[in-house]
C-alpha cells in the first residue's frame, strides 16, 4: 500500500510546479524498525534500486519540500515535491514511469489500509521515515524482495511498459476470484420469478439473497412498505425480523443505526414513522448508504409530502403505505438501482452540466428568461441527463437532492418519457418545501424542426446513441436493458417548468411552446444536441498524454461536477472491448466501487484529509479536496505518484479553466 | 360548422379526459390511438399526461386534447381540474378485474354530477386480448364469457353494456394491444359531440349524447334527442 497524505498547509507557492517526481514507497505501516536505509538483500541491482528509492524518503519529510498550489481564488492544494537532489537520484526509477516497486504486494491490502494508516498516522508525514531497513517481517516484504529477485531481466523490460497497463486490467484478466466482491453483480438487477410451480420458494429465497444490495422500506410498527428485491410475500419474514431487531433497540432508548453481519453491511434510517434499511455487500460507506436511504425517503415525501406522511402514521399506525404509494414503486426501484450501479451524482451530492460554450448558455438563459411566464417558479433545459439550462427566483435556489428526484423521474424510469405527449406532475420537493406540492410541467423535445408539436417528441426512434458518443466505431451491438435505457437517457432534451399553481398547464405550455421555438430559431437546439452527441470529453482530449483513465472533478460552490467519458475498455466501453453488456455493468460499478472507498476515505469524521494516494494491485487513484472542488482520479496500477498528482494538476487546470463551460454558475436568475 | 377554419372542412377542438383505475390501460389505449404502438410493462403515469391527436369524420375534423390522467388514488382530487370543461370522457375498466367497473362507475357518476352537462361519456373495457374474444377481428365482441377455459375475463359484456345503457353512455369492449375497437372508440365520441358544443369550446346548452355504441349510426345532424338526463344546462 503506498499512500501519503499532506494534512498540514505548507509555506510558499509555487504558481506552477515542476512536475514533482515521485515519492519513495511507504512500506507499511509498524515497520518493525526505525530509521536505518538499507534494505535486507540488496545484493541484486533492483535491490539497489529499491535503495535508491527508498533513501530520499527521509529527506523529503521537512516541509521545505512541500509545494502549494494555490488558485486566483485563494484556495490552494499542496503536494509533497521531493527536492531536486532526489529528482536526479530517482531519475533512473522514474524513467519508466515506476516508482512504486511496492504496488504489487502492498497494494493489494487495498484503500482499506489506507483508512487503517489514517487512522493511527497523526502525523502521517512520520510515515514517511519508516523505511524498510531489514525486511520486515510477513509476507508483505520478503515477497517483494521475492518476486524483484526472480524476476530481473524479464521484470525490468515488463517494467518499462508497466505505466500502460490499464487499471483493472488485471482482476479483468484474472477472472471472478480477484472481483469476488462483484460476483453475481450481473444478475443484480434481473428479478426475482414470481412464486409459481416451476420456481420453488427456496430457490427464490437463494436468488434474493445473493443479490448484492438490498433496500427496504417498513412501517414502525412492521407493515412491509418497498423491497427492492423480491415480492413482499417473500420478504416479509424478514422485514418482520429487521423490524423486530430495530424496535428493541428503539425501545432501549438507544437507535440502532448500523450493522455487520458477514460481509454485508446493515445502515438503518429512522425517518418519522419509517424504517429504511440498506444492506450492502459493495463495500459502501454508512455514510454512503445513509444518503442512498435519504433519498429514497425524499422520493416518498416527494409523493406524499411530510404532513400526508404523518398524518396516515398518526391517525393509524399500521396504515399499508403501499396503497398511497401505489405506482412509484418504480421510481423508488429506478433511484436504488442507480445507486447499486454506482451514481457518481449521488455519489458527490452533485449534478452534471451539459459542457456548452459561455456564450450560447448565455443565449439560451436568455430565451428562457425572456419568454418566462409571469407563474413560473423554476425553469430546466435538461439534455441526456445533464442540465442545460436553469432559470429561477433572485430568492430560492434549487437543491440538487430535489433535481436527483426530478431526473431519476424523467430519465431513469420510463413513466413519463414512454407515455409521450406532455405531463403534469403534482410533486413535493422536499428540499424546497416538504409540506406542499409543486406543479411541474415536462415536455420531450422531439427531433422536431417545427417546433410546437410536442405530441411527436416521442415518435422519434431511439437513435444508437453509442455510436455518437465514441470516437471509435461503436463496440457491440450488445446493449442490456440498462445500456438502452441510458442510451435514451442521453439523447433525450426536455424542458421542465415548476409552478406553484396547478391550473397553470396552458400557460406553461404556452411558455415551452415560445422557448422551443426560440431555441430553435437561434439555433441552440441544435448547439444542445451537437454538445450532447459529443458526450464527456475523454482525458485524453483534456490533457494529452495524461495517463490518467478517468476522472471525477466536483465543483464545491456550484454543487455541479464533470467527469471524463467512460468509453474504455477498462470501463466496459470503447473499440477495444467486445465486452458484453453485463461485464460492463460490471466494470463500471468496479470504477465506482473504487470512487466511493475514495471518497468514503475522505471524508471519514475526523480525517481531515486534502491528498490521498492509493495504489492497489489494480489500480492506483487520487483524491484531492480543497475548499473549491474535490477531485477523484483513476490510473493504472504501475503510474507513478507523480505523473498522477502531474496529470491531476492538468485536468485541475482544465477544469478551471473550462469553469463557465462545464457548471452553470447561478443560472439565469429573474 | 360556420367557423370553419383553413381546411376544406371545418375543424374544431374537443378536450377529452381519460378516467379510470390504476393499470386499466389508459395510457395504453391513448398511445395506441395517437401514436398506433404498444408498450407491455408501461409505468404508471405520474399526474396526467397531455396529449392530441386528429379525428377525420366525413363532414369535419376534430382535433382531440386528451387528459390521460393517472389511476391512482392520491392524483383522485385533481381529477376535477381535467374533466372541467370537458365534452368528452373516456372510462376505462379493466375486462379482467371486476374492482376496475366499480370504480368506473364511481367516475360516471361523479362526471354525471360534477362535469359539463353536455359531456359525452364513453365506457370502454379494455385488455380484450386476454379473453376468449380476443383474437376476434371485427364486428361486435358479443359472446359473454366469463367462465370458458383459459379466459380471463371478470366482467361480462352483458353487464357492462346494460349499465351503459341505462346511464346513457357509448360502450365499446377493446384492446390496445391488438389497437382492436380503439379507434372506434374516439370516431364515436367525435360523432357524438354536439355540434352546438363545437362552436363554443365549451359544452352550453349541448343536449346529452345518448349513442348505444354503434359508433358509425349517430347522427351528426341537429342535437340529439332530450332523452338524457341533463338535456340541458343554463
Amino acid at each position: 500500500m503506498d499512500m501519503d497524505t499532506d494534512t498540514d498547509s505548507a509555506p510558499p507557492t509555487m504558481q506552477t510546479p515542476p512536475p514533482p517526481p515521485p515519492l519513495p514507497p511507504r512500506p507499511p505501516r509498524r515497520s518493525p524498525s526505525g530509521g536505518s536505509l538499507g534494505l535486507a538483500s540488496p545484493g541484486d541491482a533492483l535491490g539497489n534500486l529499491l535503495q535508491l528509492q527508498v533513501a530520499p524518503a527521509t529527506t523529503a519529510v521537512s516541509s521545505i519540500d512541500i509545494s502549494t498550489l494555490s488558485f486566483p481564488d485563494g484556495s490552494r492544494g499542496t503536494f509533497s515535491r521531493t527536492a531536486s537532489r532526489t529528482t536526479t537520484r530517482a531519475a533512473s526509477a522514474t524513467a519508466s514511469g515506476y516508482a512504486t516497486p511496492t504496488h504489487d504486494t502492498l497494494g493489494a491490502l487495498g484503500p482499506l489500509s489506507a483508512r487503517v494508516n489514517l487512522a493511527d498516522g497523526s502525523d502521517s508525514m512520520s510515515l514517511m521515515s519508516f523505511a524498510p531497513t531489514l525486511r520486515p517481517p510477513g509476507d508483505l516484504a520478503s515477497l517483494v524482495a521475492g518476486e524483484l529477485n526472480r524476476k530481473s531481466p524479464a521484470w525490468m523490460l515488463l517494467r518499462s511498459q508497466s505505466a500502460t497497463v490499464q487499471p483493472f486490467e488485471t482482476s479483468v484478466e484474472r477472472g471472478p476470484s480477484t472481483t469476488s466482491a462483484l460476483a453475481g453483480f450481473e444478475s443484480e438487477f434481473d428479478d426475482i420469478p414470481d412464486r409459481s410451480a416451476v420456481t420453488a420458494d427456496e430457490d427464490r429465497l437463494a436468488l434474493w439473497k445473493a443479490k448484492l444490495k438490498h433496500y427496504m422500506i417498513l412501517s414502525s410498527a412492521g407493515k412491509p412498505i418497498y423491497s427492492r428485491h423480491g415480492d413482499l410475500g417473500l420478504v416479509n419474514s424478514y422485514m418482520g425480523i429487521v423490524q423486530t431487531i430495530i424496535s428493541f433497540y428503539e425501545g432501549a432508548q438507544n437507535p440502532l443505526l448500523g450493522f455487520t453481519a458477514g460481509n454485508a453491511r446493515f445502515v438503518i434510517a429512522t425517518e418519522g414513522p419509517l424504517y429504511l434499511v440498506a444492506i450492502s455487500r459493495l463495500g459502501e460507506s454508512d455514510a454512503q448508504l445513509r444518503s442512498q436511504l435519504d433519498a429514497l425517503y425524499m422520493q416518498i415525501l416527494s409523493t406524499l409530502t411530510l404532513p400526508t406522511l404523518q398524518n396516515i402514521f398518526v391517525h393509524r399506525p399500521s396504515t399499508d403505505l403501499r396503497k398511497p404509494l401505489e405506482g412509484t414503486e418504480s421510481l423508488l426501484s429506478s433511484l436504488a438501482d442507480s445507486f447499486t450501479r454506482g451514481s457518481p451524482s449521488a455519489l458527490l451530492g452533485a449534478l452534471e452540466c451539459l459542457r456548452l460554450r459561455k456564450s450560447q448558455r448565455h443565449s439560451i438563459n436568455n430565451a428562457f428568461l425572456k419568454l418566462r411566464s409571469d407563474r413560473l417558479l423554476y425553469g430546466l433545459i435538461v439534455a441526456g441527463g445533464k442540465l442545460v439550462s436553469v432559470i429561477r427566483p433572485r430568492k430560492h435556489s434549487l437543491h440538487p437532492s430535489d433535481l436527483q428526484l426530478i431526473f431519476n423521474m424523467l430519465f431513469a424510469s420510463g413513466g413519463i418519457k414512454a407515455g409521450g405527449g406532455e405531463n403534469w406532475i403534482p410533486l413535493c420537493l422536499p428540499a424546497f418545501n416538504n409540506r406542499g406540492y409543486l406543479y411541474m410541467y415536462v415536455s420531450f423535445f422531439g427531433d422536431e424542426s417545427s417546433p410546437g408539436s410536442p405530441g411527436s417528441a416521442r415518435n422519434k426512434p431511439a437513435a444508437p446513441r453509442e455510436a455518437a458518443e465514441q470516437p471509435h466505431p461503436p463496440s457491440s451491438p450488445l446493449s442490456s436493458d440498462e445500456g438502452q435505457a441510458e442510451q435514451a437517457e442521453e439523447d433525450e432534451i426536455a424542458i421542465i417548468l415548476i409552478s406553484t399553481d396547478k391550473e397553470s398547464f396552458f400557460e406553461l405550455k404556452e411558455m415551452r411552446d415560445s422557448v422551443a421555438h426560440q431555441l430553435a430559431k437561434n439555433g441552440s437546439l441544435a448547439i444542445i444536441k451537437e454538445a450532447v452527441r459529443s458526450g464527456r470529453p475523454s482525458v485524453a482530449a483534456i490533457a494529452p498524454g495524461v495517463q490518467i483513465s478517468h476522472f471525477l472533478y466536483k465543483s464545491r460552490a456550484n454543487v455541479q461536477f464533470c467527469m471524463a467519458s467512460l468509453d474504455q475498455p477498462a470501463f466496459g466501453g470503447g473499440s477495444g472491448s467486445i465486452a458484453s453488456s453485463s461485464s460492463k455493468m460490471v466494470a463500471r460499478r468496479r470504477l465506482m466501487s473504487l470512487y466511493h472507498e475514495l471518497h468514503a476515505s475522505m471524508h471519514a469524521k475526523h480525517s481531515h484529509l486534502k491528498v490521498l494516494h492509493c495504489v492497489g494491485d489494480a489500480a492506483a487513484s487520487l483524491a484531492w479536496i480543497t475548499p473549491v472542488f474535490e477531485f477523484y482520479c483513476v490510473a493504472g496500477p504501475n503510474i507513478s505518484r507523480a505523473l498522477v498528482t502531474q496529470g491531476a494538476n492538468k485536468i485541475v487546470q482544465w477544469a478551471r479553466r473550462e469553469e463557465e463551460r462545464l457548471f452553470i454558475i447561478g443560472g439565469g436568475v429573474f | 360548422m360556420a367557423d370553419s377554419a383553413n381546411g376544406p372542412k371545418p375543424s374544431s377542438s374537443v378536450k377529452l379526459v381519460l378516467l379510470g383505475e390504476a393499470a386499466v390501460g389508459k395510457s395504453s389505449l391513448v398511445l395506441r390511438f395517437v401514436n398506433n404502438d404498444f408498450q407491455e410493462n408501461k409505468e404508471p403515469t405520474i399526474g396526467a399526461a397531455f396529449l392530441t391527436q386528429k379525428c377525420n369524420l366525413p363532414t369535419r375534423t376534430i382535433k382531440f386534447e386528451i387528459w390521460d390522467t393517472a389511476g391512482q388514488e392520491r392524483f383522485a382530487s385533481l381529477a376535477p381540474m381535467y374533466y372541467r370543461n370537458a365534452q368528452a370522457a373516456l372510462v376505462v375498466y379493466d375486462l379482467t378485474k371486476p374492482t376496475s367497473l366499480v370504480k368506473a362507475k364511481h367516475w360516471v357518476a361523479e362526471l354525471q354530477r360534477q362535469a359539463s352537462p353536455g359531456i359525452v361519456i364513453a365506457l370502454v373495457g379494455n385488455k380484450l386480448d386476454l379473453t376468449n374474444d380476443g383474437s376476434g377481428s371485427g364486428g361486435d365482441a358479443e359472446s359473454a364469457g366469463g367462465d370458458d377455459l383459459g379466459d380471463a375475463r371478470k366482467v361480462s359484456t352483458e353487464e357492462a353494456k346494460t349499465y351503459s345503457e341505462e346511464e346513457g353512455l357509448l360502450f365499446f369492449e377493446t384492446s390496445a394491444k391488438t389497437g382492436f375497437n380503439v379507434t372506434e372508440v374516439f370516431t364515436a365520441i367525435a360523432n357524438a359531440i354536439p355540434e352546438t358544443s363545437l362552436k363554443s369550446a365549451r359544452g352550453v346548452a349541448a343536449s346529452h349524447a345518448a349513442g348505444r355504441a354503434e359508433e358509425q349510426r349517430v347522427n351528426l345532424n341537429g342535437p340529439r334527442d332530450p332523452n338524457a338526463k341533463e338535456g340541458c344546462a343554463c
